[in-house]
């Protein structure tokens, strides 16, 4: 039997390898060494709720008809009998409550939506916080972030599609936000919509995008994404002789393969899990679109969020004397909502892609890194991640202020004006709080070091002395804790020659040294030898 | 024992008297409670009394012996109505516990007969809205679609898409109707209590509030999704979607990753 099989595999491998002289890719790929931990799976949860996304969506499309005709509804829904509707609102209510399985399979795949944003988001987390963007994988960084942007369009398309009041009130947000930017901003808005809000052709343009286009792109650019990764080799956690030109791991086949391939379906049953258990957008409660009604706890799904704590944050009035609103020669310029909903989310994501470069221009250092940062060992870094979550976070907050104002018995009014101020104070001191827990923990790291573990056992010596037994570390555990790069501040050439003449590029060398000091000014310095080999002395 | 008390007390003579006894408690209650519920449609005289007694030992205090109000305390009650009285006594918002934002919902200080005698009073007060009649409430007998459009347009602003609550402003909050009985519903789109805007016969006629009473009650039956997480949308789903589904997969990853060289 087992001959038999053998034999059967081998030779239609054979006869395929003849045909296509694969086995070299295969062997290639099969030996592809990968470094182990479990936060390198973060992106895999990205990837798999993405093809959750596909199987789901491909079996929604069967029932979904993206139309704006108004029809009368006409089935098991008492609550909406006899009401107008979309046929495309019409045939989401029909694939949830008349066809078989429909109602779980939009659950699944709203469910993995949220969970394919929020993976994506903790991967980049993890990314940052390690520091693997640096180089070579500057440009990976900037795919993966195009990537988050295609996945917040294509939750966004998709939340709309159902037109149902709660997604047809986020159009209207995104339809006067457009119309905010200066002179061009009404045309576009024509544009979009076919004419004047809401038209009767945004669905069947938003299901194209939905359906076809954004997750042509996503497929794309995830080709390219894992291709770069198979390029640059993955990176690996500092550890025993771990270093930027080897890489420490398992062959792809057969561990990773049976790790990876199993790990899809703990994703998708979760995923299955979560959509059976709760209700998600249940468009029934909402009612068809209709542009007058808004109900409360009307919001977009979560990761737009931060957009609308922001436009809820921003004050009409500044200080209660500066008009947000200006009109100049019949042109409406609306500051209060450029600020929140285009420029802010500019400026954020702006820093989010361009964040390689700027650590690039305060350190100064040209080599490939392929050994990942501890955390702590980048305080500055780390300080500005936190800095960001919180800045993110603080937004999230104001978008959910109603629920919580309604939740927690607080005023919503106050709710609002702490968040106001909270949006500048708060991100200042999670950067400083973290920056000193980074301190903190670098300084108990070269204790470790210097002078050992603590063991609890004391010992009195002849003459009296009490002493604490230090068990030294092991030199797997000391290369962990002293193996990071001491980067000093940059150091730049004067303004003017001995000459007096004023040399070219100051100014941006100015810039750079201005921030190397703020990223490495204050840093601890990892144990060196002679260090150690100072405080051996010391206690012998 | 001798024969004769033998005789007299037959074994089975305790449990007939329980029985008896029982009968009689139940009886006596039937009688005075079908006497409570007809007082509850027609208040007699008696009933001003006896509410006014109630009044002036519970509520003058800040509405005045003669419930006209003090000012910057408590209004005056002169023409609200015995609707109102039903739905600020029977839903536990009066006599109100402490100052705040509005008065909370808690469980009735008053029984149902004090209710209506308290009612009567106030309704001899001045001409206002009275309670609504079993039929005009009946669920059963409304359109829950025609009350989604109805519910949607005029209420869904302040109580959410299907009654589940919302906060106003300065702490003031608009309550879930999911636990509100139909009269209270009723009474409460009749006199606009606290924050509530009033929806006289015109704005929305009695069948239009029995169709939102029907839509109303058309949300006990759950949701078809499953959990409904508070029906408060996707603040909550995303929310879970973090800790429950990436948590639970994050926590995998852990246990997979941990397996390892």
């Amino acid at each position: 039997m087992g001959a038999r099989v053998n034999a059967a595999a081998s030779g239609t491998a054979n006869w395929v390898d003849e045909r296509t002289s694969i086995g070299g890719f295969v062997k290639f790929f099969a030996r592809k060494l990968f470094p182990d931990h479990w936060s390198f799976m973060l992106g895999e949860i990205a990837l798999y709720s993405f093809i959750v996304l596909l199987l789901s969506g491909v079996f929604l499309t069967a029932f979904f008809v993206p139309s704006m005709t108004i029809v009368t509804y006409d089935g098991p829904l008492a609550t909406m009998q006899g009401v107008e509707m979309s046929e495309a609102f019409a045939s989401t209510l029909h694939m949830s409550f008349e066809v078989p399985g429909g109602l779980l399979m939009r659950q699944i795949h709203h469910w993995s939506a949220l969970l394919f944003t929020a993976a994506i988001v903790t991967h980049m987390a993890r990314v940052f916080f390690t520091g693997a963007f640096r180089k070579p994988r500057e440009l990976n960084w900037l795919v993966g972030f195009t990537l988050m942007i295609l996945s917040l369009a294509a939750g966004f398309s998709g939340y709309s599609l159902p037109d149902d009041v709660l997604s047809g009130n986020g159009l209207r947000i995104i339809e006067g936000v457009t119309r905010s930017i200066p002179i061009v901003g009404e045309y576009i808005s024509y544009w979009i919509f076919g004419g004047e809000f809401p038209g009767e052709i945004l669905i069947p343009r938003l299901f194209t995008m939905h359906i076809l286009l954004v997750p042509g792109l996503i497929l794309v650019l995830i080709a390219l994404h894992l291709f770069l990764v198979f390029l640059h080799k993955h990176t690996q956690y500092p550890g025993g002789g771990r270093k930027h030109t080897n890489v420490v791991g398992l062959p792809l086949f057969p561990v990773y393969t049976a790790k990876a391939g199993g790990f899809f379906f703990v994703v998708f049953g979760i995923v299955a899990l979560v959509a059976a258990l709760f209700t998600i957008n249940p468009v029934w409660n909402y009612g068809p679109y209709d542009p007058s009604p808004v109900s409360a706890g009307t919001q977009p799904d979560w990761y737009i969020l931060f957009v609308d704590g922001a436009l809820r944050l921003m004050p009409g009035w500044l200080f209660d004397v500066i008009p947000m609103e200006w009109e100049f020669w019949g042109y409406t310029l609306s500051l209060n909502l450029l600020i929140p909903a285009l420029i802010m989310p500019g400026l954020f994501f702006g820093f989010v892609a361009l964040y390689p470069w700027i650590e690039a221009w305060a350190t100064g250092d040209r080599g490939e890194k392929h050994v990942l940062d501890r955390p702590r060992n980048a305080p500055v870094r780390t300080g500005i991640g936190v800095a960001l979550i919180t800045f993110y976070v603080v937004l999230v907050m104001e978008g959910s202020n109603d629920i919580i104002a309604n939740l927690f018995h607080l005023s919503l009014n106050d709710l609002t004006y702490f968040f106001r101020i909270g949006i500048f104070v708060l991100p200042v001191i999670a950067f400083w709080i973290t920056r000193r827990i980074c301190f903190g923990l670098q300084r108990k790291d070269r204790e470790l070091v210097l002078h050992g573990k603590e063991t609890g056992r004391i010992v009195r010596h002849e003459h009296g002395e009490y002493v604490e037994v230090h068990e030294p570390l092991t030199d797997q555990e000391r290369w962990l804790l002293v193996s990071y790069d001491d980067i000093a501040p940059l150091e730049i050439e004067d303004e003017y020659n001995d000459r007096g003449v004023r040399r070219k590029g100051y100014r941006w060398d100015r810039f750079k040294k201005w921030l190397s000091h703020l990223y490495f000014e204050k840093r601890i310095s990892p144990v060196t030898p002679e260090e150690l080999e100072a405080a051996q002395h010391e206690h012998h | 024992m001798n024969a004769l008390a033998r005789h007299r007390y037959h074994r089975a003579a305790p449990v007939v008297l329980v029985l008896l006894l029982l009968a009689l408690i139940a009886g006596v209650a039937a009688a005075v409670s079908t006497a409570s519920s007809a007082q509850a449609t027609t208040a007699t005289a008696d009933d001003v009394t006896e509410g006014q007694k109630l009044f002036a030992a519970n509520c003058a205090t800040c509405h005045g012996m003669d419930a006209q109000g003090t000012d910057g305390v408590a209004p005056s009650l002169v023409g609200v109505g015995a609707a109102a009285v039903d739905f600020q006594v029977g839903t536990g918002r009066m006599p109100m516990q402490q100052s705040g934002p509005q008065a909370r919902a808690k469980a009735p200080q008053f029984s149902q007969e004090e209710i209506s005698q308290l009612a009567a009073y106030v309704a001899s007060l001045g001409a206002g809205p009275a309670i609504p009649t079993e039929e005009q409430v009946d669920p059963a007998l409304g359109d829950p679609a025609n009350g989604m459009e109805l519910f949607r347009t005029n209420c869904a602003m302040c109580h959410g898409s299907v009654g589940g609550g919302g906060a106003l402003t300065q702490g003031k909050y608009a309550p879930n109707l999911w636990e509100t009985t139909p009269t209270h519903i009723y009474e409460a789109m009749l006199t606009g209590p606290q924050s509530m805007p009033v929806f006289n016969d015109a704005n929305i006629d009695p069948e239009g509030k029995r169709d939102i009473i029907a839509y109303l009650k058309a949300q006990d039956e759950g949701s078809p999704g499953g959990l409904r997480l508070g029906t408060i949308g996707p603040v909550a789903e995303g929310m879970w979607g973090w800790l429950v589904a990436l948590g639970l997969i994050i926590a995998s990853t852990v246990w997979i990753g941990s397996r390892s060289s």
